[in-house]
């Protein structure tokens, strides 16, 4: 049948069959859209995906534009990685769980970071008080860090720290234990977030402002490319953009616009696109909307592929390679009814699958009440493990693709972000529109529209405000001892009594005069790690150099 | 209160969190309801939060942790109110906190504690009619 045939025909069926259903019985909503407000059609058929050119638009997995996958053979040669965000109290706990983790069969570890650590303040520094060890372990040295991955071979696991501004700090720091392992730096496997920008716009642990903080981000490229090549030297993050509110499309299009900025700073820096774009990383939310998220992993990586190559002149095909982690929605998840979670998060994490992530993180049932507990994680886990082991949907590549609605799907939102990436740089770039509180301003309009859209009854959220219960709240709920802040500011005192403090002094007066200069400031801060100088320490230095960050705040 | 007077509330971020998706829709839901908003933006001292709510006059503070901080900052907030002889300002506040921390912090003169879930709907009533001046 011609293309022709079919539009009549369709017309057809719309006014006749569909539209007599539809009269007698009306359907549930006027209009059906998904998170970006794009209109979900009743039927998607090959008139839908007619300007669509396969070898162009789709193309092979592991091939230009890399629609269907990174790979070639993606899950048929091995499962993406099951990786734990993990990490709480002290570094002698989180050390018990990453071991408790790799026993279930966990094949990375994430390492979760407290807010002080996040922020480069010591356990012991005022603003510290109350936060340490709470929503992640608390790292105050070197000392810290070796007890983290105490008996955890580095050249066997790959590892990913959910770290920041201090992040080339807590890079220096995974060196200096590997070291210590007898590991060279070449051999080490993982990821450091080191993504700034969505820390000014959605998730709020800067330290230092953009400019100095895009240096440090630069220099961690350049060191790696040659000291430490097999490193993720970014992870650019759309995860907490979409949970502070944005939309799928949001979502995609200020992450790709924040990864435009950090390859653009390199390359003023002087670098090669392709010595440093192949160790970029992504880092994706997977939320409700099943299919609206496969179309948005599958959007992702064809822009991405399209921008590198023709915007940066990228040749090297690794460097056009949208590679992704994936957590699920921390949103999405309800205090009421908590079991209903393990399903939202299956929901979510099979989105991902088939959307083609290299790694997952699940989230626990009860994440909406606390921190999870050693049951709650091992069921997370094992959601992964049943999708990848029962369901059969890794055994063939992309599944999805040809099915008329995640194709046309998958090019709307590809269109709708690079749009908003056009209005971004006609702003100046992320940096600037961030700065003009632009990208804020859209998430908070989306968050508040999502919460508004819940309390009216438009959007229905089970257990919350439809099929609720009178329940028990649960328990057995993690809780973090209040001595952990005693203990590490014991342990400080005993670091600054014990170490050799002029060694440390002479280590941080070299940092502080290579900040104020122009050299690559890693192997100075790799200097002053292995002298045992503290995190708060080395950030200090640098926060007298570089100043601090003040937000402008919109309201 | 005088009629006609808009409540005026302090929305504040305390301690080194930086979750504030729920402050700032909080924020506007109260604004939507007619009261006069000001939010301090994150990373905020109880020192500041205080100084904040006595200089501009607030009718209530309502505080946001979701980093499991509120056990040592909603006091520290409350005792320096009193310290600086505050005592007709409504305070409430929100985040991911478990029940059993719910009494204690009610003890110490939080009013209300919203957890997730909580509809903006409820905290516009509670503040409408808890305010004490």
């Amino acid at each position: 049948m011609n293309q022709g045939d079919l539009k009549g025909e369709h017309g057809r069926w719309r006014s006749g069959p569909y539209a007599k259903v539809c009269a007698r019985f009306p359907e549930r909503k006027e209009r059906f859209e998904g998170s970006s407000g794009i209109e979900v059609k009743p039927l998607y058929t090959p008139l839908d995906v007619e300007h669509i050119d396969y070898l162009n638009d789709l193309g092979f997995p592991g091939e230009y534009p890399y629609t269907r996958g990174v790979q070639p053979t993606m899950y048929r040669g091995r499962f993406w990685t099951m990786r734990q965000y993990a990490g709480f109290a002290t570094a002698e706990e989180s050390n018990r769980r990453y071991k408790y983790l790799l026993e279930q069969g966990q094949t990375g570890l994430s390492v979760a970071f407290d807010l002080p650590t996040q922020i480069g303040y010591d356990s012991d520094h005022e603003l510290s008080a109350g936060e340490v060890g709470k929503v992640g372990v608390a790292i105050d040295s070197l000392a810290d860090m070796e007890t983290l991955f105490d008996g955890i071979p580095l050249d066997k696991v790959s590892t990913s720290m959910t770290i920041n501004a201090p992040a080339s700090m807590l890079l220096a720091m995974y060196i200096a234990v590997a070291e210590k392992q007898g590991v060279s730096a070449d051999k080490l496997n993982g990821t450091i977030q080191n993504d700034i920008l969505k820390e000014y716009a959605a998730r709020g642990t800067y330290i230092f402002p953009p400019k100095p903080s895009m240096r440090l981000i630069t220099n961690i490229f350049e060191y790696c490319s040659t000291a430490v090549p097999r490193w993720n030297t970014i992870s650019i993050s759309g995860y907490h953009i979409r949970e502070a509110g944005a939309t799928a499309v949001q979502e995609v299009a200020f992450t790709l616009a924040d990864g435009i900025a950090y390859v653009k700073a390199a390359v003023d820096a002087g670098l090669d696109v392709d010595d440093f774009a192949p160790r970029l990383s992504f880092f994706f939310n997977a939320h409700n909307d099943l299919l609206e998220e496969v179309a948005k992993f599958r959007a992702a990586r064809r822009l991405w592929a399209r921008i590198m190559r023709d915007r940066f002149g990228a040749r090297d095909p690794k460097s056009m390679q949208l590679r992704f982690h994936t957590q699920t929605a921390g949103c999405t998840l309800t205090a009421q009814q908590p079991d209903n979670n393990i399903v939202r998060v299956t929901l979510q994490a099979l989105a991902a699958v088939l959307g083609g992530t290299q790694s997952l993180h699940t989230n626990s049932r009860d994440e909406a009440l606390a921190l999870p507990s050693q049951d709650s994680v091992r069921i997370a886990l094992r959601t992964q493990q049943i999708i990848a082991y029962e369901s059969g949907v890794a055994d063939g590549v992309d599944p999805l693709a040809g099915s008329y609605y995640i194709e046309a799907l998958t090019d709307q939102i590809e269109r709708a972000a690079a749009d908003y990436i056009r209005r971004i740089d006609e702003i100046g770039g992320a940096p600037a529109a961030i700065e003009r509180g632009f990208i804020q301003a859209e998430i908070e309009e989306s968050a508040y529209r999502y919460q508004m859209e819940i309390e009216s009854g438009d959007r229905t959220i089970v257990g919350l405000n439809d099929f609720q219960i009178e329940e028990a709240r649960p328990s057995g709920l993690l809780k973090v001892d209040p001595a952990v802040g005693d203990l590490q500011c014991r342990k400080l005192a005993e670091l600054r009594a014990e170490r050799d403090n002029a060694a440390v002094e002479a280590s941080l007066a070299a940092l502080g005069r290579a900040a104020e200069g122009s050299d690559n400031l890693m192997p100075y801060i790799l200097d002053a790690v292995r002298a045992y100088a503290t995190l708060g320490e080395m950030c200090g230095v640098l926060r007298g150099v570089f100043g601090e960050y003040k937000p402008t705040v919109a309201y | 209160m005088d009629e006609g007077k808009k409540i005026r509330v302090l929305v504040a971020k305390p301690g080194l969190d930086g979750h504030d998706r729920g402050a700032k829709v909080v924020a506007r839901a109260l604004r939507d309801a007619g009261m006069e908003v000001i939010y301090t933006g994150l990373r905020q001292t109880p020192e500041q939060i205080v100084a904040a709510a006595i200089q501009e006059d607030v009718d209530v503070v309502a505080m946001s942790i979701l980093s499991g901080a509120h056990n040592y900052l909603f006091p520290r907030v409350m005792q320096l109110l009193h310290e600086r002889g505050v005592d007709d300002v409504l305070v409430v506040g929100g985040g991911i906190i478990p029940d059993e921390d719910i009494p204690g912090l009610k003890e110490c003169g939080i009013a209300e504690v919203f957890t997730p879930g909580a509809s903006t709907a409820d905290t516009v009533k509670f503040i409408r009619e808890n305010i004490k001046r």
